[in-house]
């Protein structure tokens, strides 16, 4: 373990994070873009656990580690849900045929 | 003065009748049929004949200076000084008046009854009959000039309502109009001459309309003048100007002959017994106002006399039986209207008396001619109806015998009263007694010629009328009868000392007025003149005789005579209709004309321009709407459409793109941070 330093974790969350806003640009699958959404917010806990493992700052950093999971779960099931209503409407998914917010 | 109220139940009860008749009469004629209705009408002018008879009666056991019975029924006008009630008063003039319009309305009531028994308007006729008895009593009974009105306004509206009853015919309401708008020629005299003299009493302090009050206060007029002429004289001509309208008297007495049109009953009512006389009795009523006024006199006596002549002269060569009876009525009126212009007002409310009496039974007798022939009036198509008419023709010849003054039946007696008192008094003249015999003769010979054409000689009628003609039922001869039996007895009145001398009678009335008695002339004169006007009344009854029934002359010679010309002038009645035609009708029709016209073009043509000028006004202000108003909203739509066409292009519903956007915008962000930080 004393070989791995903030700076790799800090990486690791940067590379995460560019795959991540890379995948929610240029996918035209809402699936795929919900995906991109569970990357970017995976590389900003793993920012908040990484500080607060180096910073000795107590537990803070993974309260809300956890907190974020949470929501990415709350937010997985709402954003699948409304994939799902858009998909009944307008029998696709790719975001750029659904331009629209009425039929 | 004596309180009576019972009097006022006289003219109320034909009121009521006419009330019940005019408002319940047609369901009632159906439920309870005619015969009762007829009762109900006669009822009630039976019944005020009783209480005129029992007012009479009370008259006569007072004392002549007291001789008043007052009713007062109700409170009426108070303003200012004027003060007018609803006052109904008994004297011995009015009391006379009553006993004629009662009886001699009772009875021709009655004849009504069987007259108009297949009339399928029975209970119209006698609303209307009713109605005109309440009126005629009003104005007889009326104790000021307002009320007095009233009852003259009323018996010119029935008088119209009953000219007119045969309304289907458009000649007949004509008539009636006629009768009416004439009349309101001399309502309006009438409605002055009330005017000035309240105005002119009421400067002096005295306003009154109240007759006993005009009795009493009419010297303060004695040297009042307006325009320069005395006020009584004035005030006594505008009264008379309403004589003229109501009693048919030259220039207004067109609309009598032509009143002819209505049911024989009414004309014997209304236009021989009661309301023609009203003008008569209005002057007698008014004596002391026409004593103060010589003048007046004079042309009330002239223009009688005129009337008189005038009538008697057109009824020579009239063919139709009531005409004939009309243009009598109306010379008649002129010997009345003689009577009152020499200050004989007795004679004259005798002689109104006596002729009520036998008119009514004449124009009852060629009612009764007119049925049996089914509605033929011409007499040329009439004659030997004697034998078949009995009743009729015996009644008939006796009130033709008593208008034609042969003693002693009632017209003989008043007759004379008035030619005598022309002779005599301080305002009369020989002129006028000649006037006076010679229309005597005149109405003598009318008469006969009508009694020899109708009830004598060979019949003229077609087969088939002369088949069903027959003599009238009891319910029409017996006032017959009884009219007759009055034409006979009514002029022992005027006999002086025996029963009850008319004149004295009237004494307490007229005392005053009366012209001032002259010295007696002597009993031989009296009696010369006398014999003089029977001998005149005989020769036009022998002339007739010779013509019309002997044949001797053949009456074709007198439409000969003088080229013709004196017959057509007097068969066309003087042309007088054609005249008032011709000045009167023709210009108020041109009037009319030419209100209508103004009324079509410039009254019209005014509100036609507003109009115009109007729509011009909207026209243009819908321009300025649709243009200038609706242009601003339109533009401002407009420009909201146009700004948001290019604005909707930013909002794409593309997620990609709004991403970037929103990456940019936070590179954005953070690189001014560190611009921002590095530059502190």
């Amino acid at each position: 373990m004393a070989d791995l330093s903030l700076g790799h974790f800090v990486v690791l969350g940067g590379v995460l994070f560019a795959l991540g806003l890379f995948c929610v640009l240029t996918r035209r699958n809402a699936i795929g873009i919900l995906m991109g959404i569970e990357l970017v917010l995976n590389s900003a806990n793993i920012n908040y656990v990484a500080f607060a493992r180096y910073n000795q700052a107590g537990y803070d950093g993974q309260v809300f580690a956890i907190f974020v999971i949470m929501l990415a779960a709350a937010e997985a099931a709402i954003g699948l849900a409304i994939v799902l209503g858009i998909y009944q409407r307008f029998e696709t998914i790719d975001v750029e045929a659904t331009d629209r917010l009425r039929q | 003065m004596t309180a009576a109220p019972y009097v006022a139940l006289i003219p109320l009860l034909p009121l009521a009748g006419a009330t019940v008749l005019g408002l319940a009469g047609a369901p009632l004629q159906r439920r309870v049929g005619k015969t009762l209705l007829g009762w109900l009408a006669c009822g009630t002018v039976a019944a005020s004949f009783v209480l005129a008879v029992a007012a009479f009666l009370q008259l006569t056991t007072l004392e002549p200076e007291h001789r008043l019975l007052l009713a007062q029924l109700l409170p009426w006008i108070h303003v200012g000084t004027l003060s007018v009630d609803i006052t109904f008063a008994v004297d011995p003039l009015s009391v006379v008046m009553i006993l004629v319009v009662t009886g001699i309305g009772g009875l021709i009531h009655l004849y009504a009854v069987g007259y108009m028994h297949d009339d399928a308007a029975f209970w119209r006729f006698f609303a209307y009959l009713n109605l005109f008895t309440f009126a005629m009593l009003t104005l007889v009974l009326a104790d000021n000039l307002l009320l007095m009105f009233v009852g003259w306004e009323g018996v010119g509206f029935c008088s119209w309502g009953l000219i007119g009853f045969w309304h289907k015919e458009l000649a007949n309401t004509r008539a009636g109009n006629k009768a009416f708008i004439v009349n309101r020629v001399g309502d309006f005299g009438f409605v002055l001459g009330v005017f000035l003299l309240f105005w002119s009493l009421d400067a002096h302090g005295h306003g009154t309309l109240v007759f006993r009050e005009l009795a009493k206060d009419a010297h303060l007029l004695a040297g009042d003048t307006q325009w320069g002429i005395p006020v009584a004289t004035l005030v006594t001509l505008l009264f008379f100007v309403g004589a003229t309208g109501k009693s048919a008297q030259i220039p207004l007495y067109v609309w009598l002959p032509d009143a002819m049109a209505g049911p024989t009953p009414v004309s014997a009512l209304i236009h021989a017994a009661t309301m023609v006389t009203a003008g008569v009795y209005m002057i007698g009523r008014l004596s002391f106002l026409f004593a103060m006024a010589p003048a007046t006199l004079a042309v009330v006596a002239v223009i009688g006399a005129a009337t008189a002549v005038l009538a008697a002269t057109i009824a020579l060569a009239q063919n139709d039986i009531k005409r004939v009876l009309a243009y009598s009525t109306v010379s008649q009126l002129g010997y009345m209207f003689v009577a009152m212009g020499v200050g004989a007002y007795a004679a004259g409310i005798f002689h109104l008396m006596t002729h009520a009496f036998f008119k009514a039974c004449l124009f009852l007798g060629s009612g009764s001619v007119i049925h049996a022939m089914g509605g033929e009036q011409d007499m040329r198509k009439m004659g030997g109806l004697r034998e078949k008419l009995p009743a009729t023709s015996t009644t008939f010849i006796v009130a033709a015998l008593a208008i034609a003054g042969v003693p002693p039946l009632a017209g003989f007696f008043s007759k004379d009263e008035i030619l005598w008192q022309a002779f005599r008094s301080p305002y009369g003249s020989v002129m006028l007694w000649a006037v006076g015999v010679a229309v005597a003769g005149l109405t003598a010979f009318y008469m006969f010629r009508q009694v020899f054409m109708v009830f004598f000689g060979p019949c003229h009628a077609d087969h088939e009328t002369a088949h069903h003609l027959h003599e009238s039922p009891p319910v029409m001869t017996v006032p017959l009868w009884i009219l007759m039996g009055g034409s006979v007895l009514a002029g022992l009145l005027g006999i002086p000392h025996l029963f009850l001398p008319f004149e004295e009678w009237l004494e307490p009335v007229m005392r005053a007025h009366a012209a001032a008695i002259l010295p007696e002339p002597s009993v031989g004169v009296e009696l010369t003149l006398m014999l003089g006007s029977v001998l005149v009344a005989a020769t036009g009854i022998g002339l007739a005789y010779v013509i019309y029934y002997r044949r001797r002359i053949d009456p074709a010679v007198f439409g000969r005579f003088l080229g013709g010309v004196p017959y057509r002038v007097v068969l066309n009645k003087y042309y007088v209709d054609e005249l008032y035609d011709l000045l009167f009708v023709r210009g108020v029709l041109l009037v009319c004309r030419l209100a209508a016209w103004f009324d079509q073009n410039v009254i019209d043509g005014l509100v036609n321009l507003s109009a115009a000028i109007v729509r011009a006004w909207a026209w243009v202000s819908g321009r300025f709407d649709a243009y200038v108003v609706d242009g601003a909203v339109n533009a401002l739509a407009d420009g909201a459409q146009f700004v948001g066409r290019r604005v909707r292009n930013l909002q794409s519903g593309a997620i990609n793109a709004y991403l970037y956007v929103v990456l940019l915008g936070v590179l954005g962000g953070v690189l001014l941070y560190w611009s921002l930080v590095s530059a502190s």
